[in-house]
């Protein structure tokens, strides 16, 4: 079938809250996989939300598994009306959207996060994620609500050194 | 958008109101922004715009006139070949601390220039005190070398007591 539209600034519904979801039927199925296509089909893509297909309901897609340094990841996830249930740490990092094209600007995102969720068939998932993938979840779980990280972007002068202070002393041990 | 454009320099004392002000001459005889950048340096206002919408210098100059006159602004205005939805995604960080001293710019660009890495933004501060400057730097740009190879093209820098940081930026899209 033909790959799912994105849609894109300033489009009124991706100011939308989705919906949970309720039944794990074939249709929910059908939707996941061409949610996934979607993804694919991005340029450059790491995470879709449901709500950027035009379908308001708590899904999202994430795989972080593809960096170019590799980072901390749990794989290719389905998660189904995902909850941060704990917050911790904070630091900037660059995002862009699929719905929000040719602009890429700097977010602060928690840096240690819990999440509850479902997986495709509605069994409950539990994960601690960190950096790259915690900010995944961040941005997605943030389309749910009808946000987009433009609404969160923070000036590039005054955060980023910040980052590096702070980071100092735990950064070096990883390179 | 296929309009000419202008880019145009207003430096001036910073003071609330300026961009209110400028903008809004411009945008009353319908000239459209593109691409801007405002940043206070010195305690001076200081903003480059990209303006579209058939305006010519001598036009922009009469918009602008009252606003320069009233704040001793200085203008420039020059004819360029630009194209809004280009921008370039950085894949590396660089920050340089240390403490001031003439050339760090000069000595951090020109390594990086060495390994092809191109800037695509570059601020440079000095913090501190009048008695002890600190100079900060921080780049963005792409890199098409590992963080690695840039480090060491840095490490001189390293020897002389400043402090350099490279970071790879793994942008997020989702
Ligand atoms: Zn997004």
């Amino acid at each position: 079938m033909a790959i799912l539209e994105i849609l894109k600034v300033p489009d009124p519904r991706l100011k939308q809250v989705s919906e949970p979801v309720s039944e794990f039927d074939d249709v929910l199925q059908a939707f996941i996989d061409d949610l996934e296509e979607a993804r694919q089909d991005g340029p450059a893509a790491v995470g879709i939300a449901a709500p950027q297909v035009g379908m308001f309901k708590r899904i999202v897609i994430i795989d972080c598994s593809g960096t170019r340094k590799p980072v901390p990841n749990h794989g290719h996830l389905i998660l189904v009306n995902p909850e941060i249930t704990h917050w911790e740490g904070y630091e900037p990092g660059r995002e862009g959207c699929l719905s929000v094209p040719d602009y890429t600007g700097n977010v602060i995102r928690a840096t240690h996060i819990k999440l509850s969720a479902l997986d495709r068939h509605g069994e409950p998932l539990e994960f601690e994620m960190e950096g790259y993938e915690a900010r995944a979840a961040q941005h997605e779980i943030d389309h749910l609500d009808g946000m987009l990280f433009i609404d969160r972007v923070v000036s590039r002068r005054t955060d980023l050194f910040q980052r590096k202070v702070y980071q100092k002393g735990g950064k070096r041990k990883k390179g | 958008m296929s309009d000419k454009w202008q880019m145009l320099t207003l430096i001036g004392k910073d003071a609330p109101g300026i961009v209110a002000a400028v903008t809004s001459a411009l945008a009353d005889s319908g000239v459209s922004l593109g691409e801007t950048s405002m940043l206070r340096l010195g305690g001076n206002f200081t903003v480059m715009m990209m303006v579209s919408g058939g305006a010519d210098e001598a036009r922009l100059r009469e918009l602008l006139g009252p606003v320069i006159e009233a704040r001793g602004m200085c203008l420039h205005v020059d004819p360029i070949d630009a194209h809004l939805h280009e921008h370039l995604v950085p894949n590396v960080q660089v920050t340089v601390s240390g403490a001031d001293r003439v050339g760090i710019v000069a000595q951090v660009t020109a390594a990086l220039a060495e390994g092809g890495f191109n800037i695509l933004d570059l601020d440079s501060d000095v913090a501190g005190s009048a008695d002890e400057p600190v100079y900060i730097l921080l780049i963005t740009g792409i890199a098409t070398e590992p963080v690695e190879a840039i480090e060491r093209r840095l490490e001189p820098l390293r020897a002389d007591g400043v402090s350099v940081n490279v970071t790879p930026i793994e942008t997020y899209i989702g």
